[in-house]
C-alpha cells in the first residue's frame, strides 16, 4: 500500500466519526464561546455583540456564585467518600468474607439503575412524616426534620444519593486491579516482616494508582455532569441550596430561555472541567507508577 | 487483602465482616424499601407488617396511568440506534488510528479524546440550537446523534486493535483482502469481548440518560422511559408513592433483570471497559 493510499484510507475511515464529533462537540464548544460575547435575541432585536457584558452579569450574579460553591462542596464531599468506600468495598469482597457474592451484588446494583429512578426512591426515603428516614429518627426519639426542605441538609442528602450510586461502580475497577496484584508480593512482604497496613500503604496503594487516577477522572466529570437527581428531588431549592452548575445552566437556558447567559455559564463549567483535567494529568501523573 | 498471608486476626476479621455487612445492608435498604412499597397496598407503604398482603395492583395502575408501552419502545429504539451507530463509527475510526499512518493523526486523536472531558451532556444549549436548525427537535434521532461518535468507544477499540499482531494483518492482505475485509475478518472477530463489554456499558448508559432527552423532547412519541417516568411522577401522581415506586421499578425492570441474570458478564464488562 502506497503512502498516499494509507493517508486516504486513514482519513476516509475517520471521516464519519470526525464529522459527528465536529458537529456535536467541537462546533458547540466554539459556538458557546462565541455566544457568550453576544446578547440573547429578544422580540424586535436580534443578537448583538456585547463584549464582556455577560461575564459582568455573571460576576454580579449571586446565584451563579452559590451554584459554583455548591458544586465545589458537592465534588469535595462526594469524590473522596465514594472513592474511599469503593476501595474499602473492593478490599472486602476481594478477600474471603462470608456472603461475598451477595455483598458484591448489593454494592453494585445501584450502578445499574438510572439516576432518575434512584432519585425517586430516595425522594420517598427522605419524605417528611412518611419517609423511612423520618420513621428511623422518630424511633430514636429525634425531632422531625424536613431533610430535603431544609437549607442545611438538602445538599448533604443529594451527596448521600451520589455516593450510594457511585461507590459500587468504582469498586469494580478497584476489584479488577486488586485481582491483578501478584500474591507473591504479599508473601515477600510478610517474610520481610512488613505489617498489613504498611504493606497496603507502600505496595498495594501505589500499585492501585493508575486505577485511582481513572476513577478520579470519572468522579470529577460526574460531579459536574450529572444533575438528574437535582431535577427530581429539589429543583435547586430550597433557597438555591442545591443549585449545581449544570442545573443552573439548564434553568437559565430552558426555563428562562436566555441562551447567551447559559452559554456564558457553560464556559465556566468547561473551564472547571479543563482545570480538573490539567490538574489530574499534570500533578497526579507524576505519582502514578508502573504504567 | 490481596493474599492469604495478610489475613487479619479473628477479632479484626469479625469487625471487618460486620462492617462489610452493615454497608451492604445500607446499600440494599433503599431498594428493599422501594420493593416493599411497590408490592403492597398504599396503607402498608410505610407500615412493615410481615403479614401484609402482596399485590400487583400498583403496577397495573401505573401502567395505565401513563403511556409506558410507548416509552419502552422509544427507549429500546433509542438504545439500539445509538449502539449500532457507535459500533460502526467507532470501529472505523479506531481502525484508522490503530493501523494507518496519515498526517494529523496525533492531533486528530487528541481532538477525539477531548470529548471524554467535554461530553455532550454539558453542551446542551448549543446542541439544542443545532438540533432546532436541523429540524430534528423532538425526535429520537436527536437524542442519539450527539452520542454516536463516542470518544470512549474509539479509544477502547483502538487500544484493542493495537494488540492484534501485525503478521495476521499482513497474512490476510497477502491472501488478497482489502483493508475493509481485513477489518471485518481479522480485527472485529478478535475484539469480540471488547464489543460485548462496550455494548453493555453503552446500553445501560443510554437507557438511564435523562437530562438531554428531557430537553430535546416534548412529546410522548419521542420521550424515553426516564423522561416519561419523571413527567409521570412530577405531575398529579406526586403523593401516591405506591404507584410512583411501582412505575420506577417497572421502568428499570429490564435492566435490573438483565443485570441479575448476567451479573458476571456485566461486572466483567465494566471491568474490561475500565482497564484499557
Amino acid at each position: 500500500m502506497t503512502r498516499t493510499t494509507q493517508w486516504l484510507y486513514g482519513w476516509l475511515l475517520l471521516l464519519p466519526a470526525a464529522a459527528l464529533l465536529a458537529l456535536f462537540t467541537h462546533y458547540p464548544a466554539a459556538a458557546t464561546l462565541w455566544q457568550s460575547f453576544h446578547s440573547t435575541p429578544r422580540a424586535g432585536r436580534g443578537s448583538v455583540f456585547v463584549g464582556a457584558d455577560n461575564y459582568r452579569q455573571l460576576l454580579d450574579d449571586p446565584i451563579f456564585w452559590q451554584s459554583l460553591s455548591n458544586n465545589l462542596w458537592y465534588a469535595a464531599g462526594t469524590i473522596p467518600l465514594s472513592i474511599g468506600l469503593a476501595l474499602l468495598m473492593a478490599a472486602w469482597v476481594n478477600g474471603r468474607i462470608p456472603g461475598r457474592g451477595l455483598l458484591r451484588l448489593a454494592y453494585f446494583t445501584p450502578t445499574v439503575l438510572p439516576m432518575i429512578a434512584v432519585a425517586n426512591i430516595w425522594l420517598f426515603f427522605y419524605t417528611p412524616e412518611y419517609g423511612l428516614l423520618e420513621k428511623l429518627t422518630a424511633a430514636l426519639g429525634l425531632q422531625t426534620h424536613n431533610w430535603l426542605g431544609s437549607k442545611n441538609t438538602a445538599l448533604g442528602c443529594l451527596m448521600a444519593v451520589t455516593v450510594w450510586k457511585e461507590a459500587g461502580f468504582f469498586m469494580i475497577f478497584y476489584l479488577a486491579a486488586l485481582q491483578q496484584i501478584s500474591p507473591y508480593l504479599a508473601e515477600a512482604a510478610a517474610i520481610e516482616g512488613a505489617s498489613r497496613w504498611y504493606f497496603f500503604r507502600r505496595v498495594t496503594f501505589p500499585l492501585l494508582m493508575p486505577t485511582t487516577l481513572f476513577v478520579l477522572v470519572n468522579a470529577v466529570i460526574n460531579a459536574f455532569r450529572l444533575v438528574d437527581h437535582v431535577v427530581v428531588m429539589t429543583r435547586g431549592g430550597p433557597d438555591n441550596a442545591t443549585e449545581l452548575l449544570l442545573y443552573y445552566i439548564y434553568e437559565i437556558g430552558f426555563r428562562f430561555w436566555d441562551p447567551a447567559y447559559a452559554a456564558t455559564l457553560t464556559i465556566v463549567l468547561l473551564a472547571v472541567l479543563g482545570l480538573a483535567a490539567l490538574g489530574q494529568f499534570g500533578i497526579l501523573e507524576r505519582r502514578v507508577h508502573y504504567r | 487483602m490481596s493474599a492469604a498471608v495478610y489475613r487479619a486476626g479473628p477479632l479484626a476479621r469479625s469487625f471487618e465482616t460486620a462492617g462489610a455487612w452493615i454497608v451492604g445492608a445500607l446499600w440494599i435498604l433503599p431498594l428493599a424499601y422501594a420493593f416493599w412499597t411497590a408490592f403492597h397496598a398504599s396503607e402498608f407503604s410505610t407500615r412493615f407488617v410481615p403479614s401484609a398482603p402482596l399485590t400487583l395492583e400498583n403496577f397495573a395502575r401505573a401502567w395505565i396511568a401513563a403511556p409506558f408501552a410507548r416509552y419502552f419502545v422509544n427507549t429500546i429504539v433509542l438504545c439500539a440506534m445509538i449502539l449500532a451507530g457507535q459500533l460502526v463509527l467507532c470501529t472505523l475510526a479506531a481502525y484508522a488510528f490503530a493501523r494507518f499512518a496519515f498526517p494529523g493523526r496525533a492531533l486528530l486523536f487528541a481532538l477525539v479524546l477531548l470529548q471524554l472531558m467535554v461530553t455532550p451532556d454539558v453542551l446542551i444549549v448549543e446542541n439544542y440550537r443545532t438540533m432546532s436548525g436541523l429540524g430534528l427537535r423532538d425526535t429520537i434521532v436527536a437524542i442519539g446523534l450527539p452520542y454516536m461518535a463516542s470518544a470512549f468507544g474509539i479509544f477502547l477499540l483502538r487500544q484493542t486493535f493495537k494488540t492484534v499482531p501485525a503478521e495476521l494483518d499482513e497474512a490476510a492482505r497477502i491472501e488478497g483482502c482489502s483493508p475493509l475485509q481485513v477489518l471485518w475478518k481479522v480485527y472485529v472477530p478478535l475484539a469480540r469481548p471488547v464489543y460485548i463489554a462496550y455494548s453493555l456499558v453503552s446500553v445501560s448508559y443510554h437507557w438511564n440518560n435523562f437530562l438531554w432527552p428531557l430537553i430535546i423532547t416534548n412529546s410522548v412519541e419521542a420521550r424515553p422511559l426516564t423522561v416519561g417516568l419523571q413527567v409521570f411522577s412530577a405531575t398529579d401522581q406526586g403523593i401516591d408513592w405506591s404507584i410512583v415506586t411501582a412505575a420506577t421499578l417497572l421502568t428499570t425492570a429490564p435492566l435490573l433483570i438483565g443485570f441479575l441474570l448476567f451479573q458476571r458478564q456485566f461486572v466483567q464488562s465494566f471491568m474490561r471497559a475500565g482497564i484499557k
